[in-house]
């Protein structure tokens, strides 16, 4: 599942200060502790776990704001690649 | 010097601190991937250049990037990493040139100049961006 696969990509990379089983899918990730550094890893992980690349429009803060907001731009980008 | 009857400038100030250890970590994870995402070319040549010095290099002008779009105030939007770079002069100093998206939110916020200073030790980077708006 998405959101799972996600979650397991931040516990990776994304260097909270929690863990993200106790968040949930809207919990601001940058109040748990994501620096705008791993922000840069957490992009680069999902690229790998997703097979997309983030483009310059959406590397906005509130793109990895919560797992919820995650998910909407990996669907948004995976929508694009099956136009 | 500040001329009298002359306005003088308004101010803003960014600054961020990177780990050495993370980008160290970023670099051996992701390898070029990371570098050239986030990193110009000018920049990759000068932190080349002297491999121990490397990740503290990288790790100031990241953090150089990341003060920078303090400065610019970009809201959600956050301009490419690679429309902040940070330029060494041979006399030892640096000086920041922006481009594409970070060169337009500096036009639209009336930015007039630049500046930046960079620095690391015990395993952290620090940078400070100044900018000067004419209003």
């Amino acid at each position: 599942m998405t959101t799972d696969r996600i979650r397991e990509v931040i516990a990776r990379h994304g260097r909270l200060a929690v863990d993200v089983a106790a968040l949930s899918d809207t919990d601001d990730l940058y109040r748990a502790g994501l620096t705008s550094h791993a922000s840069v890893n957490l992009m680069l992980a999902l690229e790998d776990a997703f097979d997309i690349e983030f483009p310059e429009r959406l590397l906005r803060r509130d793109t990895f704001e919560s797992v919820a907001a995650i998910g909407s731009a990996i669907h948004e980008l995976h929508a694009e690649l099956n136009v | 010097m500040h001329e009298p009857g002359r306005p003088s400038p308004a101010l803003r100030v960014g600054t961020d601190l990177c780990s050495v250890e993370q980008v160290a970590e970023s670099v051996a994870t992701f390898g070029e991937r990371y570098l050239r995402r986030v990193y110009t070319n000018h920049e990759l040549e000068y932190c080349s250049q002297n491999p121990a010095l490397s990740a503290e290099r990288l790790a100031a002008r990241f953090a150089a990037k990341e003060a920078t779009m303090k400065v610019l105030r970009p809201g959600d939007a956050r301009p490419d990493w690679r429309t902040i770079e940070v330029r060494r002069d041979p006399g030892g100093w640096c000086e920041l040139a922006l481009t594409g998206s970070a060169a337009r939110l500096a036009h639209d916020a009336a930015i007039d100049s630049l500046s930046v200073s960079l620095s690391h030790e015990a395993g952290m980077a620090n940078a400070v961006v100044v900018a000067t708006l004419f209003e």
